[in-house]
């Protein structure tokens, strides 16, 4: 297969494809006659956006900082405390179990806790940091444990310090693994974020992205909720 | 003539799970020599060779170090064990960078390393865009980069293809011969230890010790015609013998 075709295939298929099922979409709802407030058309969601895009931008903004912030957080804390528990096992065995305890509690049960103690908008900021943390936390932890134990010995051969094996082998091991919690934990913290917001359901000028569509469920104006989701 | 490098004096290396892996150890290395410890898996012979990197403590008995403390030692693993992320020559300077000697100051080290292990040229490729001979090449060069007197090596051509490792066996006498160093090998290859080696330490299992010591007379670098041998024919059937007696007690 020469380049280009590669290319092609690379791009314009996926690209195909998507549009084959918003048309596929679209002809479903007109043929059925399927009313906007169950199904809207992918055309009417388009067709808000862009009437709504004034309101819209702002809160997608307000939800994007907040995601970004959190996930900025996470990987600071996440990875800051894997590097203190490789460097010291004790510390391992002392804090692992909240960050456990903290991982499997549901986001929507400690996020009106959360809504009490603090001012909504480092509410939110708290729950996306909470779900994105873990990730990033267990990924760069168990990177900085993989490190080959032949290589772990050659640099106690050399008698090198336990900082210099964390710069030189566990820290560049560590990376690929780190990436992955990256990517998982950047998703999540979006997820967390708009769950936070959905449970603040807080309007006026700092409304994010969740309020918007729960604000737009009540009012069954259905293509702003889909458009928001996707 | 001086003492050994390194005594092994009664060492034992009883695990934490009560597993006993050496008994009661005596071992002499004597400088200059090509050391081979021949065995059965789970014999010791690794265990052995790791305490005298310092990787691993006896449990009983001790080391003897004829400098009083251990000097520099270069250690090959059974595997190539490079850092995937950087280049032969970074490897190879590891060593160095790691006991605080800068760039500048290891670079004819290095080099001179890279060379004496016939990869020069490829100082800047990445350990996966080399053959597994040339990985191990690039490993046994980062033993040598601090020129230890001392040289140990653990399986290091168990995984290779019998064509590179007939290569490397010569190159590694070849490289001995050149720089003097003192060589601890371990294999459970009859037909490698006695190419290699000027003397077999043949161990037996459960718990680990030495049955039989075997010296192999022949010129330092040896090729095909000592392959080809009567006299090597005559080693390998003597070491192959006191192997299987070894094991046979052991069973």
């Amino acid at each position: 297969m020469s380049g280009s075709a590669g290319r092609l295939s690379q791009w314009l298929l996926p690209l195909a494809v998507f549009c084959g099922a918003l048309a596929l979409w679209e002809i479903v709802v007109r043929v059925r006659e399927i009313p906007p407030y169950v199904l809207p058309a992918p055309s009417l969601i388009a067709k808000t956006l862009v009437q709504d895009w004034s309101t819209l931008s702002g809160s997608l903004l307000v939800t994007l900082r907040i995601t970004f912030e959190a996930l900025f957080a996470a990987v600071i804390g996440g990875a800051g405390l894997a590097i203190l528990f490789a460097q010291w096992r004790w510390a391992e065995r002392s804090f692992f179990p909240f960050a456990i305890v903290l991982q499997v509690t549901p986001i929507v049960a400690i996020a009106p806790l959360l809504l009490v103690y603090l001012e909504s908008e480092t509410a939110v900021l708290v729950c996306a940091f909470l779900v994105a943390f873990f990730p990033i936390l267990s990924n760069t932890a168990l990177g900085l444990a993989s490190a080959d134990h032949n290589l772990v010995d050659l640099f106690d051969l050399h008698r090198a310090s336990r900082f210099k094996q964390l710069i030189h082998l566990r820290l560049p091991a560590a990376l690929p693994y780190f990436l992955g919690g990256l990517r998982i934990g950047g998703g999540l913290a979006l997820i967390g974020a708009i769950v936070a917001e959905i449970a603040a359901g807080s309007a006026g000028q700092g409304a994010g992205l969740a309020f918007r569509i729960v604000e737009a469920g009540y009012r069954l104006n259905i293509p702003t909720c889909s458009r928001r989701w996707r | 003539m001086p003492g050994p490098i390194v005594a092994l004096k009664r060492a034992g290396k009883t695990f934490g799970n009560g597993v006993s892996a050496l008994e009661a150890l005596d071992l002499d290395v004597r400088e200059g020599e090509f050391l081979t410890l021949l065995g059965p898996s789970g014999c010791g012979k690794s265990t052995a060779l790791r305490m005298i990197a310092g990787l691993s403590q006896p449990t009983s008995g001790a080391l003897q170090w004829r400098a009083g403390t251990r000097p520099d030692v270069g250690f090959v693993f059974q595997e190539p064990t490079l850092l995937p992320w950087a280049s032969v020559w970074s490897n190879v300077y590891l060593p160095l960078r790691l006991t605080g000697v800068s760039k500048a100051q290891a670079g004819p080290s290095v080099d001179k390393a890279i060379d004496l292990v016939g990869l020069t040229g490829f100082e800047r490729a990445f350990p996966r865009e080399l053959s597994g001979g040339m990985k191990m090449r690039a490993s046994i060069a980062r033993a040598l980069t601090m020129r230890p007197p001392l040289l140990l090596l653990d399986e290091p051509f168990a995984a290779l293809d019998e064509i590179t490792r007939m290569k490397l066996n010569d190159d590694l006498l070849a490289l001995k011969a050149e720089l003097g160093t003192t060589i601890v090998f371990v294999t459970h290859s009859v037909f490698e230890s006695v190419y290699l080696s000027t003397r077999i330490a043949i161990f037996a299992a459960r718990p680990g010790r030495i049955a039989e010591t075997l010296d192999i007379e022949a010129p330092p670098v040896r090729g095909e015609a000592f392959r080809l041998s009567p006299a090597y024919a005559d080693y390998c059937r003597r070491a192959s013998h006191a192997l299987h007696a070894a094991m046979g007690r052991a069973a």
